[in-house]
């Protein structure tokens, strides 16, 4: 085994983001991402980095529009209030397609809201979340590791697809340490070259012209569908997820993140009972494992959704069934994290009735 | 087997470093193993409080809602925390802060007189220690030589005296188990 170190998934992901060689960390903190903010703080400095406290959120999207326009790997994150705010500036991002990676540590809301852990921001991470006709890439991340591993990604596919991507996490995956593997970054070695499009030194480079303003005559919806294509190439190739169990199941959970570590749990409990149960958990929420679910819709009678927001990625998992199989929710909010036993009793419940009820926690 | 523990007391005791303590040693065992403090607004005296998980399986959520063990430090933690503890668990408490005995007749208990024990090897401040020391050695979860072995990779560059102070209150506490 390779020597683990115990680190809080807050910090592994600066760590894998100064490993990843970003360059610029533009942040303004929000609990309960902060010791990302304090992290990156102290290791860009030992880098000889740039990091910047900026003055708000709104101008820390700004800085990392500048630094992704002259091409090197920058960043950001916040919670779901300050990630509201840079909404502006992702969209523009997406618009000029530059290469962007942020993170999400999502907490209650809306509003304000609270500072427990939380997925209510699923339709803001996956629907775009600013204005416009874009996507961003989304990831979620269910443990320390993987919030390690998919920042690294995360860059890799920013720069090679020239796109926003999201790490979308949550209070408790971001505070909770947990054992970690400090994988050395490999470059992929095939990521497209930004010479032809970032700013430079304009004494040796051409000036470029980098927009998301396009006000001729069908020029925007041209452009747009340009990304269109990028976006189906996305959809295509990148999307990821994990199967548990799913050979023999009756009923499927899906499930992501920390609600997809209480479901693996209650998937277990379910089995230990007879219940053939099992899991399917995105790591994509954006692209969304949909033409998996189809498949599996046509082998089992139900499914299940479980998530830390009341019927966001419910709606999903039934846009991608398309009515082939029923799809209960199980949903807990602002705070609330499912329980393992709730998960169950559930089940028990969705196995004994009959018909097109659907079933729900609330 | 799964055990979720609860450590609680005020804030300056070393609750969280209780908690990564008791982490970083389930790690050192090649057990699963997580940390969750409770975040957000705290500050010194305030309650403070933490949740660990080791265990020989995958862990599903690190948070201790109906902790198998509780770590209690002072007397309102005790109030929070008995509650709490599933039936047939463990109450750990610190004697020397909590003049009341736990009301429950369904878990188990071990009183600690943390903080004499701690002014005997040399600092009150160590009184952390003598409770983890005292788990250790009663329950087993993680071993007195792993918790040992945790304090060399979280308190490095403490000096040989505050690290020796801290080997002996952990093993005053082991002591009490036997």
């Amino acid at each position: 085994m390779s020597e683990r170190v115990l680190m809080k998934g807050n910090e592994a992901i600066g760590e894998a983001a100064v490993q990843a060689g970003c360059q610029c960390y533009f942040g303004y903190p929000i609990t309960p991402q902060n010791e990302l903010t304090a992290y990156m703080s102290k290791r860009m400095l030992e880098e000889g980095r740039v990091f910047i406290q900026s003055e708000s959120e709104i101008a820390a999207i700004n800085m990392c529009f500048g630094a992704a326009a002259v091409g090197v790997r920058t960043m950001t994150s916040s919670s779901g209030p300050g990630i509201s705010l840079k909404q502006e500036g992702i969209s523009y991002v997406a618009g000029a397609e530059l290469p962007l990676f942020f993170v999400n540590v999502m907490r209650g809301g809306p509003g304000l809201g609270n500072i427990a852990p939380s997925q209510a921001d699923y339709f803001q991470c996956t629907k775009g979340g600013g204005h416009g006709d874009y996507r961003v890439i989304v990831y979620a991340p269910s443990d320390v590791q993987e919030q390690y591993d998919y920042t690294m990604l995360g860059f890799d596919l920013a720069d090679r697809y020239r796109i926003p991507v999201l790490l979308a996490t949550d209070g408790i995956l971001g505070q909770m340490m947990e054992p970690l593997v400090l994988k050395k970054y490999k470059d992929p070695g095939d990521l497209p070259s930004k010479e032809a499009w970032r700013l430079g030194d304009p004494a040796t480079k051409e000036p470029i012209w980098i927009t998301s303003v396009r006000l001729g005559e069908g020029e925007l919806e041209e452009h747009n569908f340009k990304l269109q294509k990028k976006y189906e190439e996305i959809a295509e190739k990148e999307v990821r997820f994990e199967e548990i169990s799913l050979d023999d199941a009756d009923i499927v959970m899906v499930a992501y993140g920390t609600s997809a570590r209480v479901a693996r749990s209650a998937m277990e409990m379910a089995r230990a009972e007879g219940i053939k149960a099992g899991l399917l958990r995105p790591i994509t929420l954006w692209p969304f494992p949909e033409k998996r679910l189809r498949e599996i819709a046509d082998k089992v009678d139900n499914m299940l959704a479980v998530e830390m927001s009341l019927g966001q990625m419910w709606e999903d998992v039934r846009l991608a069934v398309c009515g082939a199989c029923r799809v209960h929710l199980h949903g807990r909010t602002a705070g609330g994290v499912p329980e393992e036993t709730a998960i169950v009793d559930q089940i028990r419940k969705i196995m004994n009735s009959k018909g097109d009820e659907i079933i729900r926690n609330f | 087997m799964v055990s979720k523990i609860r450590c609680a007391g005020f804030g300056g005791q070393g609750i969280v470093l209780m908690g990564k303590l008791l982490a970083q040693a389930g790690m050192m065992e090649d057990k699963h193993t997580t940390f969750f403090p409770q975040y957000g607004a705290a500050m010194r005296g305030g309650t403070a409080n933490c949740s660990v998980v080791v265990s020989d399986d995958a862990i599903a959520s690190p948070m201790a809602q109906e902790p198998d063990v509780v770590l209690i430090m002072n007397g309102p933690s005790l109030d929070k925390f008995e509650p709490a503890v599933r039936p047939g668990g463990w109450i750990f408490y610190n004697t020397s802060l909590i003049d009341r005995e736990v009301e429950r007749d369904d878990v188990e208990v071990f009183k600690v007189a943390a903080n004499e024990l701690a002014d005997e090897v040399g600092s009150t401040r160590s009184a952390n220690m003598v409770m983890l020391g005292a788990f250790a050695g009663k329950l087993g979860t993680v071993s007195v030589e792993a918790l040992l072995g945790s304090l060399d990779v979280m308190l490095t560059g403490k000096g040989d005296k505050i690290m020796n102070l801290n080997r002996e209150a952990m093993k005053r506490g082991a002591a009490l188990a036997e």
